[in-house]
C-alpha cells in the first residue's frame, strides 16, 4: 500500500510558498514549478525523512510512508509546507484527479462521501496540473464528486486536456445526470476528444431501484437520457454496476435492460463493492458475499459479452467469479490499495487475481479459496 | 446524516400499461411481452394481480418497467427508449431489396419429387436466360437503394447456363466500380456439375455455394433422383473439392424435408456433422410448384413437423452441451428476433413482409417476381405475385405496382386478424405468397394457417427452452448475437 498524502517532518521557508503544485526532479531545477529531491537551486527543496542535517531554506523533509516518491512525480504542497499531497505518480496506471467533492447523487455506497462545501479551487488546480504533465501521459481520470457540477468549468478544462494532451486516454467518471441537459451535451461533444470516455453508473433498469440506491428521485431518468444523448451525438460511454446488497439480484435485469436499450455503449464495468466511504457506514444494508451472487454475475457478464458489449469484472477475487468469467476479471484494483490475506496462501492464480483493498479489513468474502493451477482446472486463462 | 430516501413502492393502481400483448401457457403461466418483443413470464394469480392492477410486489413491479410493459403516469423515458427500438427493428426498410434471385434456367439433371420448379429437361435451351436479360436485370438490382446486394444464382440447376452466372457477377462488379456496394454472389445448386473451371470462377469472385443435403444416404437419393442414384455421393465430393479450393465456409447446405425425414432428424443432424457442416436448417417442406402436387403418402402435417423439429432441437442442445457446436439457422433467426433489436432480414419472417422489399427474382425469360414462390405460382399459371417486366418496366414501376402493394399493405402483422394481437407478433412475419396458396388471399386464417401453427410452435419450444434451461438460455443468446 502506498500513502498519498502526509505531514512533512520538517518545513523550513523563507516565506508561504507561492505555487502549490512541484514536479520533482533530480538535480538541479530548470523550470519554476521543479522541485529539487535532495541538494541543488532551486524554488524548492524536498528531503526524504532519513535526511538528518537541519533544514535549510526553502526546505522540506517529507515523512517516511513517502519515501516512495521519486523525480517525475507531482505533490501539491500547502503554503506553509507542511501538508504534502501526491498528485501525480507517472510510474502508476492508476492516476486520477479529484476535481470536487460536492455531487447531487448520495450513493448508499459512495466511496467518497459527498460535501456540501465550494471546493472549486480543485478545479483550477487540475488545469495547473494538466499543463505540468508529460505529453506522453497514457491515461488520466478526472473523478469527484460529480465533475459536471462546474457545467462550463468542466468543458474548458477537457477542452484544455484535449489541446495540452492530445495522445492521453481521458477518463471522466460521472453520475451522467447532466448530460440530460441537450445543451452541456452538445457543448462536451463539441469539445471532439476521441480519447475521452465518460463512465456513468446504472444500478437498476427502471428508476425504482436505481433511485433509491442513489438517493435522488428523478435520477434514473436524466441518467439514461443523458446516455442516450451521449450516444446519439457519438460519444464514448462506459456503464459501471457497481454490486451490492440491492443491485446484486438485479444484476442480469440491468445486463439485459443495457444490451436492449443502449447496446451502442463501449463498455460495461461489473464493479465489487469497495468498503469504504458511505459503504463501511452502511456496510449492512449494503453489504453481499460476492459468492452469493457468483451464477447471476456469470450470466449478466455473458449476456452483455453475447450482445457484443465490452465487459469487463472489476474488484472481484478470482476464487470468487464463476470459471466461465474469470477471464474478463480484470486485475482493477490501484497498487496503492490492493493486497493480499493468508487464506490466499498456496493459490496459483495470485498474479492474475486483484486481491483485496485494503478497506476490505472491515468486510469480505467467507468463501476465499485458494484455486489450483489454471492447467490443472482447464479454464482459466 | 441525512434523511434515507425510501425504496420507492409504486405499484397498484398507479401502474399505466403501455402496448402489451399476452399469452396464456399450459402451465398456467402467462408470457407478457411489450411492443417491441421483449418478454417476461407471469404466473397466473400475478397476471390477475396485474390486470386488475393490484400488483404490490416491488421486485415484479421492478421487472415490468425494466421490460417496458408497465409505466407510472407521466413518464416519458420508457415510450422513448420504445421509439428507437421500433425504429431499430425497421430500419431494414430504407434499404429495400437487398436479395437478388436469378433463375438462370429451369433446367435441371435431377428430378427430386419435392422440387419447387418445373424443370425442364436437359435438351431444352429454351428455359435459358439470354445475356440481354442478365444484363437487363444486373441493372435493375443495382436501382435498389440497399448498401449491400447479394446475388443468388438459382434454377433449375444453374451450373448448366453458367455464361449466364459469368456474364451477372462480370457485369456487376464492373458496375459496382463506381457504387462501391457490398457485394455478395452465391451459387445454389447440387453440385453435380462442378468443374475446376466452375472452381476456378468461383474463386476469382469470391462467389460461395448452397447445395443441398437432405441426410443420410438412403433418404436423400431417394428424395433426389438423378441417373445414377449417385446424387449424394456427388455432392459430397463437390463440397470437398470447394472446401479444398476456397476454404470451409464457402458451401452451406440446406435441408428440406419430407415425409420420409420424420422420425430420423438425429440421423440428419449427424450427417452434417460427419460432413463438417454445423449450420442445419430444419425446413418444412413448402407448399409450392411441384411440392404441392405431392401424392398422399408424402404429405405430412404441421404437428408430425413440429415433433420433426422438436426431437432436432432437443439433440442439437444436447450436442451443444457436449461441446458439439451446431446451430439450427430457423432458430436462430427468430432468436435474433427476440432478444435483440435486430431484424434478421430473413423473408419470410418480417413484416412487411420480405416480398419485393427483401427480394426481387428476375426468372429467366425476363419477368421479375416479388418472390422465388410467387415465380414457382406462375409456372403453374398463377401469375398474381409478376412485378413486370425487364426492358418494358422500370424499377419505379415494379416496387409501386399493385401486385407488390397490395399484398405487403393486406398482410402486415401489425394490422392483421390475430396477428396484431399476438404476443409472437415480433417474432413472426408476413406471408402473403404462402397465405394465397394455401387459402386464396395474402392473408389466410390463422388458426388454420401452417405458417401460424408452425411458427408457434417453434416460438414456444424457444421461450419453454430459454426460461427453463440456463444452459439452453445461453446458448440462444450466443446464437441471437451471430
Ligand atoms: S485465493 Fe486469493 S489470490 Fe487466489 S483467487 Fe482467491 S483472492 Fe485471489
Ligand atoms: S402468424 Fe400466427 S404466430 Fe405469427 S403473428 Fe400471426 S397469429 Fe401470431
Amino acid at each position: 500500500m502506498i500513502a498519498l498524502r502526509g505531514r512533512a517532518r520538517s518545513a523550513s521557508l523563507d516565506g508561504p510558498l507561492r505555487r502549490e503544485l512541484w514536479r520533482l526532479v533530480d538535480g538541479p531545477a530548470r523550470q519554476p514549478d521543479e522541485a529539487t529531491l535532495g541538494d541543488g537551486p532551486a524554488g524548492l527543496r524536498v528531503r526524504h525523512a532519513h535526511h538528518d542535517a537541519a533544514p535549510r531554506g526553502n526546505e522540506i523533509v517529507l515523512p517516511p510512508h513517502l519515501g516512495h516518491l521519486g523525480a517525475g512525480d507531482i505533490i501539491a504542497v500547502s503554503p506553509t509546507g507542511d501538508r504534502v499531497e501526491v498528485m501525480w505518480r507517472p510510474r502508476s496506471r492508476h492516476n486520477s484527479i479529484l476535481l470536487t467533492e460536492r455531487c447531487d447523487n448520495y450513493c448508499l455506497m459512495c466511496s467518497q462521501p459527498p460535501k456540501r462545501h465550494d471546493d472549486s479551487r480543485l478545479l483550477d488546480r487540475a488545469g495547473e496540473l494538466i499543463r505540468m504533465l508529460p505529453a506522453d501521459t497514457p491515461e488520466l481520470g478526472l473523478t469527484g464528486g460529480e465533475p459536471t457540477v462546474y457545467g462550463d468549468g468542466l468543458l474548458a478544462l477537457l477542452r484544455l486536456i484535449h489541446s495540452e494532451l492530445p495522445g492521453t486516454e481521458v477518463h471522466l467518471l460521472s453520475n451522467g445526470r447532466r448530460f440530460a441537459d441537450a445543451g452541456f451535451t452538445a457543448d462536451y461533444a463539441r469539445a471532439g476528444n476521441p480519447r475521452l470516455m465518460a463512465g456513468i453508473p446504472l444500478f437498476g433498469p427502471e428508476p425504482a431501484l436505481h433511485d433509491f440506491v442513489v438517493q435522488a428521485s428523478g435520477a434514473f431518468d436524466q441518467t439514461v437520457t443523458g446516455i442516450l444523448r451521449l450516444g446519439e451525438l457519438r460519444q464514448r460511454v462506459e456503464i459501471r454496476v457497481v454490486l451490492q446488497k440491492h443491485t446484486a439480484p438485479a444484476v442480469v435485469e440491468i445486463a439485459e435492460f443495457i444490451a436492449r436499450n443502449l447496446p451502442f455503449v463501449e463498455k460495461v464495468a461489473l464493479m465489487g463493492l469497495e468498503v469504504t466511504g458511505l459503504a463501511r457506514a452502511n456496510l449492512d444494508d449494503v453489504w453481499v458475499d460476492p459468492f452469493d451472487y457468483r451464477a447471476e454475475l456469470a450470466e449478466a457478464a455473458l449476456l452483455l459479452k453475447h450482445a457484443r458489449v465490452r465487459t469487463q469484472i472489476y474488484n472481484h477475487q478470482l476464487c470468487l467469479l464463476d470459471h466461465r468469467v474469470r477471464r474478463m476479471a480484470v486485475r482493477s484494483i490501484s497498487d496503492w490499495k490492493n493486497e493480499h490475506i493468508p487464506a490466499c496462501a498456496g493459490c496459483a492464480v495470485r498474479e492474475e487475481c486483484g486481491g483485496f483493498f485494503v478497506s476490505s479489513r472491515h468486510r469480505r468474502s467467507a468463501h476465499i479459496r485458494p484455486l489450483p493451477s489454471p492447467s490443472a482446472d482447464g479454464h482459466h486463462a | 446524516m441525512r434523511d434515507r430516501i425510501p425504496a420507492a413502492t409504486a405499484g397498484g393502481r398507479q401502474l399505466q400499461f403501455l402496448p402489451l400483448r399476452f399469452e396464456r401457457w399450459d402451465d398456467g403461466r402467462v408470457l407478457l411481452t411489450n411492443m417491441v418483443g421483449e418478454h417476461l413470464f407471469v404466473d397466473g394469480p400475478e397476471f390477475e394481480a396485474l390486470s386488475q392492477r393490484r400488483l404490490t410486489d416491488p421486485a415484479l413491479i421492478r421487472r415490468l418497467r425494466a421490460k417496458h410493459l408497465v409505466r407510472l403516469p407521466g413518464e416519458q423515458l420508457p415510450v422513448d427508449l420504445l421509439a428507437v427500438k421500433y425504429r431499430t427493428q425497421h430500419q431494414r426498410l430504407a434499404d429495400s431489396t437487398s436479395l437478388h434471385l436469378f433463375v438462370v434456367t429451369l433446367r435441371c439433371e435431377h428430378s427430386c419429387a419435392y422440387c419447387q420448379v418445373s424443370r425442364r429437361n436437359l435438351a431444352h435451351t429454351g428455359f435459358d436466360m439470354t445475356p440481354e436479360t442478365a444484363r437487363a436485370a444486373v441493372s435493375m438490382a443495382f436501382r435498389s437503394p440497399s448498401p449491400r446486394l447479394k446475388f443468388e444464382f438459382q434454377g433449375g440447376e444453374p451450373l448448366l447456363n453458367m455464361p449466364a452466372v459469368r456474364l451477372v457477377v462480370e457485369e456487376a462488379e464492373r458496375i459496382n466500380g463506381t457504387e462501391g456496394r457490398r457485394l455478395a454472389f452465391v451459387i445454389a445448386s447440387n453440385l453435380a456439375l462442378l468443374d475446376d473451371e466452375v472452381l476456378a470462377f468461383a474463386q476469382r469472385h469470391d462467389v460461395s455455394f448452397s447445395t443441398s443435403l437432405d441426410g443420410p444416404e438412403d433418404l436423400h437419393n431417394r428424395n433426389r433422383p438423378r441417373p445414377g442414384r449417385d446424387s449424394r455421393q456427388r455432392t459430397l465430393t463437390a463440397v470437398a473439392h470447394i472446401r479444398e479450393q476456397l476454404g470451409h465456409d464457402r458451401v452451406s447446405a440446406l435441408m428440406t424435408t419430407t415425409a420420409g425425414s420424420l422420425g430420423r432428424v438425429r440421423e440428419i443432424i449427424d450427417s452434417y456433422l460427419e460432413n463438417g457442416f454445423r449450420h442445419i436448417f430444419l425446413r418444412p417442406v413448402s407448399p409450392y410448384g411441384f411440392a404441392r402436387r405431392l401424392s398422399r403418402r408424402r404429405a405430412y402435417d404441421v404437428d408430425a413437423w413440429a415433433d420433426f423439429y422438436t426431437e432436432g432441437m432437443e439433440y442439437i442442445l444436447e450436442l451443444n452441451a457436449r461441446g458439439v457446436p451446431v446451430v439450427e439457422t430457423y432458430s436462430a433467426i427468430v432468436l435474433k428476433k427476440m432478444l435483440t433489436n435486430d431484424s434478421p432480414g430473413y423473408v419470410d419472417l418480417t413484416s412487411p413482409a420480405g416480398i419485393g422489399i427483401g427480394a426481387l427474382v428476375y426468372n429467366y425469360d425476363g419477368a421479375v417476381y416479388a418472390s422465388d414462390e410467387g415465380r414457382m405460382l406462375a409456372e403453374s399459371g398463377d401469375f398474381t405475385f409478376r412485378l413486370g417486366q425487364l426492358g418494358q418496366d422500370s424499377y419505379a414501376d415494379l416496387m409501386t405496382s399493385a401486385a407488390l402493394l397490395d399484398p405487403l399493405e393486406e398482410s402486415y402483422t401489425g394490422s392483421v386478424p390475430m396477428c396484431c394481437d399476438c404476443a409472437f407478433e415480433r417474432y413472426c412475419g408476413a406471408d402473403p405468397v404462402f397465405h394465397h396458396t394455401t387459402a386464396g388471399d395474402p392473408v389466410g386464417r390463422k388458426p388454420e394457417s401452417a405458417f401460424c401453427r408452425r411458427n408457434k410452435a417453434v416460438f414456444r419450444f424457444l421461450l419453454d427452452r430459454y426460461t427453463s434451461d440456463p444452459h439452453a438460455r445461453e446458448l440462444f443468446r450466443a446464437w441471437a448475437a451471430r
